[in-house]
């Protein structure tokens, strides 16, 4: 069941269309000079269309938080646009309130997201109830979802936050989202501080109710394995920026960019034939106050050439809705391997 | 931590299933039973409080009534259990009337500054920004002086008189509990609870009702009480300096000062409020010292 | 670091602004000061001229600016009661207050320390169990009432110390010896129980905190001998209870008046009690104004202080 798509247009509209999305946070206090930016989010793009899921990977500090509570309107990004099914958020056409019954957040520490003074159908119950529905109305649909997500309302409903495990109060964040009836729902590390077995069973979960509710999931995590399982498409962010995007199976399998490889081969395995001989990904992320000049991964880089250190490589079509932004994908942009396949360049 | 096991109702009905397990003030409720220190200072506390509802019951004789010639007897003195003042009037009856003043002028304040500062706070933190730095650094300017001072230069200028002596007290607390407020709720604000409540659309008042204020008011509440100590203390100082309750009402603070002279006569007499105003001042402390163990639900 | 204490400078300037705002608003709340000054049945004239003597006829704004240019040279005005200058009234009680305040703060140093420390130490057993009770009782009595009990006890009852004064025979000027020591005892250690409970309950937190931390159990797994580990907390505990011990002064020198009155020491608190009484506008104000200001650069030093010591808080 699809959610029905919206009014205005073609099918190739998105649900969700991010463009230059910037947002720079100052820090410290300026009493003489001018203060220092935090660069979280230098300008990124990305589409989500209906009824996918886009995994969002990346290391910490990369933006990815920070581009889901811009997207979630909860802080003013400082430039770009966020269009929601066509349409400005804010807008007469599509009001902030109205905006926030169709978007919504399911975030990483479970015990913080609810309120430890409202029961799990008190917490529940809030969403609908702040968008016209009446008490009664309101906790009869909490029940209802409780039970689709799995934990029995006779049993749970009238418990608190702390009486509950860390997977139990999850599936309440998720009922509380749900309660809502969103368009678009974004996981901010949503399972991350599970345990394994229970992860399994959330992320399951979630599969469910995606095809039963016709949901658009963006899922944010630093877990590979995780978004691999998950995702219909993949974007890897690196230090405010996107480095490269497309569907799962290419992005994961086949990755372009030489930091989305060494992401991937620093997953750990279990194979003993796959030993890594040396760590792929070295040295500490860098410092989103001050990032380095031209492509911000060149410091890091295994084939960072001299372009990389002037030039920021554009985010460019690979094909098959594919892009990478690495001047070594892209012919004429001055690398060396550019016009190649990356994983044959050997570091020199 | 307590894990309740509710049991299951044979209906899903909604109103009995909330009442199956215990909130977060039962939860506290059932700790404070446990302690007893807490206990009993809340009982003597209790004690106290009846006593001075209830003096014109409790008390043995007319706490006005003066007779010079009765002055000044010690305790155990027949027909005055706990001796006589200055002017002849009967100690115990003071006492117990004193109370009424004392615990009044004490705990005035705080509910004053606990209504005024606290929401002060709440506003504060909630809003951030400027309205948050304007309110906060009024504030500041007042936390600059030690309270004692500030307490005697406000009635000073104004001048003794219950009235007076309570106002300057409320504006010495104000500036504390808005502190704490503004602490406790800048951090709330940043849970993410309050964020999702915000990603729902509700506005920023239905915010502050439902999800921020259950959160804040407890922790304002008992540092509220934690004052009331310092505030009996500071009330009875000022009658004791002229400045807050004018003879001949009887106040505990108002008596150690008209007894001073008395020390040398009759000690035990003139010591006697200040032992009131001990007993009074710590049952508070422990009281509330016990109240924030309990709703530290971590420890 | 410089930055910061510049900031910090830069910061109080608006919060001693706003003192000398309101010290200055205080006399115009008890009605119009010139009442003060005249008697009952001045003629209008009287009034009048006196009103401009004083420069009360000027508008609000002018007259703060006038009062603030004059203090900030040092000249507070004049004593209505007595006619001699302010300032030099204050200078003269300044130093008893000081003498007060510093024994008060380093007795109940000491003793807040020792309590503190065993409390800590000894977590959860009797001797924790005393000496937080200790604290709180600190906290919880009426300092005042406090001072009239060891007068009952020590003056009266066993004719050991003197009643009230700073000297024999009520002299005014101060010597370090035993006949002017006698008189400072009982002052000191009543002004002494309040600093006493806050720094036992503080030390006693801070012990505790710092023993309980896992990196203390690892260095008493090491096998650490137990002065180490004491030297270990100390050098952890210092800057806090420092920084407590410099506001505990600052709070005593503002707060002194009420043991003051109590023996009749005549330092600063002896002045502000006076000048209440008698309506000396002028001296409540100086007064209130000195004190306060001292108040807020404690503050400021004791943050600074605290920020140099503490290397965690230089980083932030």
């Amino acid at each position: 069941m699809m959610a029905a798509s919206s009014q205005t247009g073609a099918a190739a509209v998105p649900l969700l269309g991010v463009r230059g999305l910037t947002k720079h946070f100052p820090v410290g206090h300026a009493l003489f000079g001018g203060a220092a930016l935090v660069r979280a989010l230098d300008g990124i793009d990305f589409d989500v269309q209906i009824g996918e899921t886009l995994g969002i990977v990346g290391e910490s500090g990369c933006g990815k938080s920070t581009a889901a509570r811009l997207v979630m309107q909860l802080m003013p990004p400082t430039s770009g646009s966020i269009m929601f099914d066509g349409k400005v958020v804010g807008s007469a056409q599509l009001p902030l309130k109205e905006f926030r019954r169709q978007v919504q957040m399911v975030f990483q520490d479970s015990y913080a997201s609810l309120n430890p003074r409202l029961t799990v159908e008190g917490s529940i119950a809030f969403g609908p109830q702040v968008h016209g529905a009446s008490a009664r109305d309101a906790l009869a649909l909490a029940h209802d979802i409780l039970s689709r997500v799995g934990l029995d309302p006779s049993r749970f409903a009238g418990r608190y936050p702390h009486e509950l495990s860390g997977g139990q109060r999850q599936r309440v964040n998720i009922a509380r989202a749900l309660a809502f009836q969103p368009k678009l729902m974004i996981l901010d590390e949503a399972v991350s501080a599970l345990d394994k077995s229970v992860e399994a069973q959330v992320l399951n979960l979630l599969l469910d109710l995606k095809d039963d509710f016709g949901l658009t999931y963006v899922f944010i995590s630093h877990d590979l394995d995780v978004v691999r399982f998950i995702s219909d498409r993949v974007l890897v962010m690196y230090l405010g920026r996107v480095a490269e995007i497309g569907p799962a199976k290419r992005v994961l399998g086949a990755a372009r960019h030489p930091y989305s490889q060494a992401l991937l081969a620093s997953v750990p395995t279990m194979d003993p034939g796959r030993r890594t001989a040396e760590a792929p990904l070295t040295g500490d992320p860098p410092n989103p106050i001050n990032p380095p000049s031209g492509c911000r991964f060149h410091p890091r880089c295994r084939i960072a050439e001299e372009v990389c250190h002037i030039r920021e490589p554009l985010l460019t079509d690979q094909g098959g809705e594919h892009s990478v932004a690495c001047h070594a994908a892209v012919a004429g942009s001055g690398h060396t391997a550019a016009g190649r396949d990356c994983a044959a360049v050997r570091p020199k | 931590m307590d894990l309740a096991t509710p049991r299951a109702p044979q209906t899903i009905d909604i109103a009995q299933s909330v009442g199956q397990s215990r909130g977060y003030w039962g939860t506290v409720w059932m700790r404070l039973r446990r302690d007893p220190v807490t206990l009993i200072f809340g009982m003597l506390l209790l004690c106290i409080f009846l006593m001075a509802i209830f003096a014109p019951w409790m008390a043995p004789q007319d706490p006005y009534k003066a007779n010079i010639v009765r002055r000044l007897k010690e305790v155990g003195y027949p027909g005055h259990p706990l001796g006589t003042d200055q002017t002849g009037r009967d100690m115990l009856s003071r006492l117990i009337y004193g109370g009424r003043l004392s615990l009044f002028m004490g705990v005035m304040p705080v509910a004053n500054a606990l209504i005024i500062g606290g929401l002060l706070g709440i506003v504060a933190g909630y809003l951030g920004g400027r309205i948050n730095m304007a309110i906060m650094r009024t504030m500041d300017v007042f936390y600059a002086f030690p309270s004692v001072l500030l307490a005697i230069a406000i009635s000073g200028a104004l001048g003794a008189g219950i009235g007076n002596a309570i106002l300057s007290l409320t504006v010495v607390f104000i500036p504390p509990i808005a502190r704490v407020a503004e602490t406790i709720t800048t951090q709330v604000r940043s849970l993410d609870y309050v964020e999702a409540a915000r990603a729902s659309g509700a506005s920023s008042l239905r915010i502050i009702r439902v999800h921020v204020l259950s959160n804040v008011l407890g922790a304002i509440f008992v540092y509220a009480t934690s004052l009331i100590s310092v505030s009996i203390i500071l009330a009875s100082g000022l009658s004791f300096l002229g400045l807050g309750t004018k003879p001949p009402e009887p106040e505990w603070g108002l008596m150690l000062n008209e007894l001073r002279q008395a020390i040398y006569s009759t000690p035990y007499v003139a010591a006697l409020p200040g032992v009131m105003i001990f007993m009074t001042s710590l049952s508070f402390n422990l009281l509330s010292d016990g109240m924030r163990s309990a709703m530290d639900l971590k420890s | 670091m410089l930055s910061y204490i510049l900031r910090r400078v830069l910061y109080t300037v608006p919060i001693a602004l706003g003192v000398t705002i309101f010290v200055f608003a205080l006399i115009h709340l008890s009605g119009d000061p010139i009442n003060a000054v005249v008697a009952p049945d001045a003629t209008a004239e009287t009034v009048a001229k006196l009103k401009k003597d004083y420069g009360f006829d000027k508008p609000l704004p002018l007259q703060y600016l006038l009062w603030l240019g004059k203090a900030l040279h040092g000249d507070f005005g004049y004593s209505i009661v007595n006619s001699r200058p302010v300032l030099a009234t204050l200078l003269l009680a300044v130093p008893n207050t000081l003498i007060l305040a510093c024994c008060a703060t380093l007795i109940g140093f000491t003793l807040g320390a020792l309590l503190g420390g065993l409390a800590g130490f000894y977590q959860g057993r009797l001797v924790d169990k005393l000496a937080t009770g200790l604290g709180i009782a600190g906290v919880s009595v009426p300092h005042y009432w406090l001072g009239m009990v060891l007068v009952i006890v020590f003056a009266v009852e066993l004719q050991l110390l003197p009643a009230t004064g700073m000297g024999p025979g009520g002299s005014s000027g101060w010597e370090w010896d035993w006949l002017h020591i006698k008189h400072l005892v009982l002052p000191a250690v009543t002004l002494s129980v309040i600093p006493c409970g806050i720094i036992t309950r503080t030390v006693r937190a801070t012990v505790a905190e710092i023993l309980n931390q896992e990196f203390v159990q690892a260095l008493r797994a090491k096998g650490l001998l137990h002065r180490q580990v004491i030297r270990h907390v100390v050098k952890n505990v210092a800057p806090t209870v420092l920084a407590v011990m410099g506001l505990q002064l600052g709070y005593l020198l503002g707060g002194s008046i009420l043991v003051e009155t109590v023996f009749n020491w005549p330092g600063t608190g002896f002045l502000l009690n006076d000048a209440i009484f008698r309506r000396d506008i002028p001296m409540l104000q100086g007064t209130i104004l000195l004190l306060s200001m001292f108040f807020v650069v404690l503050n400021l030093i004791v943050d600074i202080v605290q920020t140099m010591v503490d290397p965690r808080m230089r980083r932030s």
